[in-house]
């Protein structure tokens, strides 16, 4: 039933093929301390890791223009580090201090920036498809050329703002990339124990969308094909893509894994997105046992400064606590 | 000043916020080629082509949620809700998105969005079109809620609450669309309740569609020798309390007149409000003149006797000047 693991020639130079790996190794690292610090209570609330999935954000938040939005989900650290946003200010917001991406306000599912054009941290399931349609008819009334990347899980495909959204956009004919991460579970739900119709291209496609499927535990495949996406949604319209992919650790750090089998797990894991581009590009001859260590250390390195930051960081004063519920200049 | 309807008011005010900022535009249920449900777009289409006055599908979600996005980047959306009742559907996109956004991202995004759309009963239009909700979206904070109960503040409200930074909901009562008033041009504030009658006896308090009972039964109260005070609260959230308190502190007793249901009412947030406030300004209990705990009824005779009339406010104001 699983796919064999991810293979075959990687078409990148060096450097990229390097960079690509460097994105990955980085999430990977940042959310394994993430755990580790949510362990020893210096995070709390809920704490969704991105472990496995990484290959979706990396290959296709490059994908990107700086001008372009992206809107994501709840499950957004990720798209939110190679988006731009400084690790420091990531892990600042997890530690609720002030220097966080957003003051402490939003915590791990709330992560905004406005410089790179991060609209959220949408913790909604389903919430920020239609946002996304919004910003594209912006985009379009402004000619602004702007493409929306909007991710959301598949678990959001039973909600009816999915379909409100696609229909908008389609109908409209707005810059959207509607990008599904389609881990196989909505929580601790499976997909099939969910939805009528599981192949989610059809669903997408009865919308007169343009609708694929890509391997999300191969950077390559998905890089490949969200340039190829995005160069199409920035000239025609809104296309949709499922990144097939797993989520190797629990739903959020309070997930007994009942619905799962260890099994399932070890099989997605033979798959994982970092050792498989790695065991290509040494193959290759694209990367030595050095340099991936390099790239480990490197990423360990702005870890640790990460955490250093975000502890020394301060916590905004309870007297500010209503600053921003209404912007400065609205009536008073 | 000019005269013209509710419905006018507010169409002339749509048509001047649309020649005046290109990033402003209208979309909703039927507001294009159908002209609006209550037609108060009728024309816009014409004279603005078809993007700007964007008919939607039946899809409350979605497009009030695509109106927080286009807010968000950058345009000055009015997205028309056919009714209140409607909007439930896309309650999540207005609280959970419009609402939160700006606290939540630390103060990054705003979301300058204006949602129309119609309240009230009246119309024998019974249960699923009729009822009175804004207290719903006045629990929330990061909203102001508006209720334009005259001429004047339909065609007032719209520009200022396009100005406005934060999404602002108008409410307007399905009973007010005919009326007839003086309006002007410029913009009105939108962040104070307002006289609307002078009196000193006892203060009525109220908004939108229960203005002109209000009025009506202080003038009946009049004739009885009570001379009421008259307070429209026009803006719904935050609430002016400066202005109902002193009031309240110059009649020594208040009334408040609310066509939603009594329980869990905004009605009940005032009276709470003056009670802590003005407590020992008062001479008489505070009361509260609601809708019946019913869903609205089609019968005519039976949606009136659900509603807020001029003879329970009458009655209500004479039990608290203590003529009962």
């Amino acid at each position: 039933m699983i796919a064999p693991p991810p293979s075959g020639p990687v078409p990148w130079p060096r450097d990229r093929a390097h960079a690509m790996l460097a994105d990955m190794v980085r999430i990977r690292r940042m959310e394994e301390k993430c755990a580790e610090v949510y362990g020893a209570g210096r995070i709390r609330g809920f704490l969704h890791l991105y472990i496995g999935e990484e290959a979706v954000a990396a290959g296709a938040v490059r994908a990107l223009a700086p001008e372009d939005n992206l809107v994501a989900t709840y499950r957004e650290h990720g798209h939110a580090l190679l988006r731009g946003v400084p690790m420091n200010a990531i892990m600042a917001e997890m530690y609720g201090k002030v220097e966080g991406c957003s003051r402490g306000r939003g915590g791990s599912m709330h992560l905004f920036d406005a410089s790179t054009r991060l609209i959220g941290g949408n913790a909604i399931v389903g919430g920020g498809l239609p946002l996304a349609v919004g910003l594209a008819l912006a985009a379009r009334m402004q000619e602004a050329g702007r493409v929306t990347a909007c991710f959301f899980g598949e678990g959001a495909m039973a909600e009816g703002a999915f379909h409100e959204s696609m229909n908008l956009a389609a109908l409209w004919k707005l810059p959207v990339l509607f990008a599904c991460e389609n881990n196989g579970y909505a929580m601790g739900t499976a997909l099939e124990r969910s939805e009528s119709q599981t192949d989610l291209c059809a669903k997408a496609a009865s919308y007169s969308m343009p609708a694929m499927r890509v391997d999300g535990m191969d950077v390559v495949a998905v890089h490949e094909a969200a340039t190829a996406a995005v160069a199409r949604v920035r000239a025609d319209g809104p296309m949709f893509i499922e990144f097939r992919t797993y989520r190797f650790r629990a739903h959020s750090m309070f997930d007994a894994e009942l619905y799962r089998s260890k099994a399932e797990v070890e099989e997605w894991k033979a798959r994982g997105p970092i050792h498989t581009f790695s065991a290509r590009l040494k193959a290759q001859g694209l990367l030595t046992e050095e340099e991936f260590l390099a790239i480990d250390r490197a990423a360990l390195a702005e870890v640790d400064a990460a955490v250093a930051f975000a502890e020394a960081g301060r916590l905004e004063p309870v007297a500010d606590l209503a600053r921003d519920v209404h912007t400065p200049g609205a009536a008073a | 000043m000019s005269r013209m309807s509710y419905r006018e008011a507010m169409r002339e005010a749509l048509r001047e916020a649309l020649r005046a900022d290109p990033r402003v535009f209208l979309m909703g249920e039927d507001v294009g080629r159908y002209g609006g449900t209550y037609a108060v777009s009728k024309g816009l289409l014409d004279e603005f082509g078809p993007e700007r006055v964007r008919d939607t599908p039946l899809s409350e979600l979605g497009f009030v949620g695509a109106g927080v996005g286009a807010a968000i980047g950058g345009m000055r959306p009015i997205v028309e809700v056919m009714t209140v009742n409607f909007s439930l559907l896309a309650m999540d996109q207005i609280v959970n998105s419009a609402a939160l956004m700006r606290h939540m991202s630390g103060g990054q995004f705003s979301v300058p969005l204006v949602v129309r759309m119609a309240t009230g009963a009246g119309r024998q239009l019974a249960a699923q079109h009729s009822h009175s909700l804004e207290n719903w979206y006045a629990h929330v904070p990061g909203i102001r809620v508006l209720a334009p109960a005259t001429v004047a503040d339909a065609r007032g409200m719209l520009a200022a609450a396009l100005a406005d930074p934060d999404p602002v909901i108008i409410f307007e009562h399905v009973q007010l669309y005919n009326l007839e008033g003086e309006a002007g041009d410029a913009p009105v504030d939108i962040a104070r309740a307002a006289l609307r009658r002078s009196g000193a006896d006892v203060s009525l308090i109220t908004h939108g569609g229960s203005l002109p009972k209000t009025l009506e039964a202080a003038d009946a109260l009049a004739a009885d020798g009570i001379d009421a005070e008259v307070v429209d609260l026009r803006v719904l959230r935050p609430l002016d309390l400066e202005t109902i308190l002193a009031s309240v502190r110059r009649t020594h007793r208040a009334v408040v007149i609310d066509e939603g249901w009594k329980t869990g009412s905004l009605a009940g947030e005032i009276v709470a409000r003056i009670a802590e406030e003005a407590l020992y300004d008062l001479d008489a209990a505070p009361l509260r003149v609601c809708s019946e705990e019913v869903p609205i009824p089609y019968a005519k005779h039976l949606e009136d006797a659900a509603l807020p009339q001029v003879a329970a406010i009458v009655a209500a104001a004479r039990r608290a000047c203590g003529r009962s």
